[in-house]
């Protein structure tokens, strides 16, 4: 528990220095990224679905795969769709 | 063996994501940091799906197509005026994703023959860290389809409150915390823990935080929703961060932590933008969609006049500008009028003028979204400004166009203690030797008050649909 409470703030602390310095024209795109990495409870859904062999378990982890990788395929995708129309003057 | 590759797996895929978002701090790196973070998703995925020993592999590989199918399809479907609410809704996606593991942790605890997945005692850590995830995940969840009804206007964008709100929110946030006490109670060896309370609990605790995330963003009016969304990604990073303390899982805790941080960060650039704190906007109530907010600031306008100009007149004025600062509001979007804005910028710069955009922070719907507009209007990027960098250039600028912007060029936010907007950061269009205001009509904006700028001597109002007011200035800027 203390071992993942020191990874989750020197993450923290990593997160807040390298986007401070994202400027504001990357902000939108920013967001959609950052959300698609939230998805990473696909992970967290694969291990609980996959592994613990209940029903229960099983199909409350399914439904949390399909959600999580909405938020992962779709957020990096229209991430992608937004950074490629960003273009230096020709 | 295996866990120490996964170990390793997510560690890779975690310093994936750092530097990923590190390139997002340039827009002619920013796509390959999006690749990147990608790449690092799909390892974490990949080593979690065959070093891991799936009991259901199929159905966890139907999953993820299915979501996959569906992400794309919204991701390649969205117009880019809907990113504030496609963001939303993936948003309340991350979180109700938290809400469903903490569950099926949950069934592993109730379930005697359950696999060895995780600890094997139902510990007050534990009940804690469920009872967390639940909380902000389910909370992120309603709040972010909240969200997503006000921006996609399928509810009222005008703030909703009603009579014992606070006193709600505050009994729902004590039945959360007395329903975590109540399953930390129950510790013991996970065969013999009572399921009722943990069980119970968790239902108590998915209400509440169902419930208080609705009651978090229906008393937030249309202008505030880019701190709200900014709020919300910020809950989804932290949802997955508590899930990550549930099941012990580093890659979600720095994921988590990293969005968290993210998220926070935006929530406070916007708040600053509008000179107010979090907590002023998340109590509510200021600025719907509606014309009925606000009365009017300290000065009286009643009598003042307007300059009202003509097409011909402002396409002389810019040809014959050494710089010109084009300003565009949510209006220009509405209007659908950055084509044709782009376009008159184009015509301008062969002529020799200098041509600039200045983007204030909450122009668009979300962080960052005037800057998305315009790009997709093939407006490069090097053209935009931020509002600290252009500011100071007001000063040496011959004309200073507003499209569909209001409140953030309203002069009062400067000096009148009286006005609603009084200390918000804004644009000094009103320093340019002339200002031109594009405008439907005098309805105010979203706050809902009289801008000064507009009775100013050297301010001219250019009345209309700013799509055909800009098109026919582009028309007689190229017969000059």
């Amino acid at each position: 528990m203390l071992e993942s409470l020191i990874v989750f703030i020197l993450a923290s602390i990593i997160g807040a220095e390298v986007i401070s310095k994202v400027p504001a024209t990357l902000h939108t795109p920013l967001m959609s990224g950052s959300n698609a990495i939230s998805g990473i409870t696909l992970v967290g859904a694969l291990i609980v679905a996959g592994m613990v062999g209940d029903a229960w378990a099983m199909w409350l982890g399914f439904v949390a795969v399909i959600v999580a990788t909405i938020n992962v395929v779709g957020g990096f995708l229209v991430t992608d769709r937004i950074l490629q129309m960003f273009k230096k003057k020709d | 063996m295996k866990q120490n590759i996964i170990d390793i797996a997510y560690l890779v895929s975690g310093i994936m994501f750092i530097y990923g978002l590190k390139r997002l701090q340039s827009p002619a790196t920013a796509r390959k940091g999006n690749q990147l973070a990608a790449v690092g998703m799909l390892v974490a995925v990949v080593a979690t799906l065959f070093f891991k020993e799936l009991l259901t592999p199929v159905q966890m590989l139907i999953g993820v197509v299915i979501g996959a199918g569906i992400g794309a399809y919204l991701a390649k479907k969205v117009e880019m005026t809907g990113m504030p609410e496609l963001v939303a809704a993936f948003n309340g996606f991350g979180g109700i994703a938290s809400v469903l593991v903490a569950g099926a942790e949950i069934a592993r605890f109730m379930a005697h023959n359950a696999a060895d997945t995780g600890g094997n005692e139902f510990t007050a850590i534990t009940a804690i860290t469920i009872s967390l995830s639940i909380l902000i995940g389910m909370i992120t969840f309603t709040g972010s389809f909240v969200a997503f009804g006000k921006l996609s206007e399928r509810i009222s964008g005008n703030p909703i409150s009603f009579f014992g709100m606070r006193v709600i929110t505050v009994v729902l946030m004590l039945a959360s915390i007395a329903a975590t006490i109540w399953m930390a109670i129950e510790n013991n060896a996970l065969t013999e823990i009572n399921a009722d309370p943990v069980l119970n609990g968790a239902i108590v605790i998915a209400i509440a935080g169902a419930l208080l995330g609705i009651l978090l963003v229906i008393p937030i009016g249309g202008a505030d929703m880019p701190v709200v969304v900014a709020l919300l990604n910020s809950y989804s990073g932290l949802a997955a961060a508590a899930t990550g303390f549930v099941l012990n899982n580093n890659a979600l805790i720095i994921s988590g932590a990293l969005v968290g941080a993210s998220g926070l960060i935006l929530t406070n650039i916007m708040c600053v933008a509008m000179n107010r704190s979090l907590l002023n906007v998340l109590i509510g109530g200021f600025g719907g969609d509606g014309g009925d907010a606000a009365s009017g600031g300290g000065v009286s306008t009643a009598g003042m006049t307007v300059n009202s100009t003509s097409a011909d007149d402002v396409a002389i004025l810019l040809s014959y500008a050494n710089k010109v600062i084009f300003v565009p509001g949510y209006g220009m979007a509405v209007a659908q009028a950055q084509h044709t804005v782009r376009e008159l910028a184009e015509e301008l710069i062969k002529k020799g003028v200098e041509v600039k955009y200045a983007i204030h922070p909450v122009a668009g719907r979300m962080p960052g979204h005037m800057n998305v507009l315009l790009a997709e209007a093939n407006v490069p990027y090097d053209q935009l400004f931020e509002m600290d960098e252009i500011n100071a250039e007001f000063e040496t600028t011959d004309v200073a166009v507003v499209i569909g912007a209001n409140d953030v060029v309203n002069p009062a936010a400067r000096h009148d203690k009286a006005s609603p907007i009084y200390g918000m950061p804004i644009l000094n269009v009103d320093k340019a030797a002339t200002s031109i205001v594009l405008k439907r009509s005098m309805r105010p904006g979203y706050a809902g008050i009289d801008n000064e700028l507009f009775y100013n001597s050297n301010n001219q109002m250019l009345f209309g649909d700013a799509k055909a007011s800009i098109a026919a200035v582009t028309n007689e800027v190229k017969q000059l």
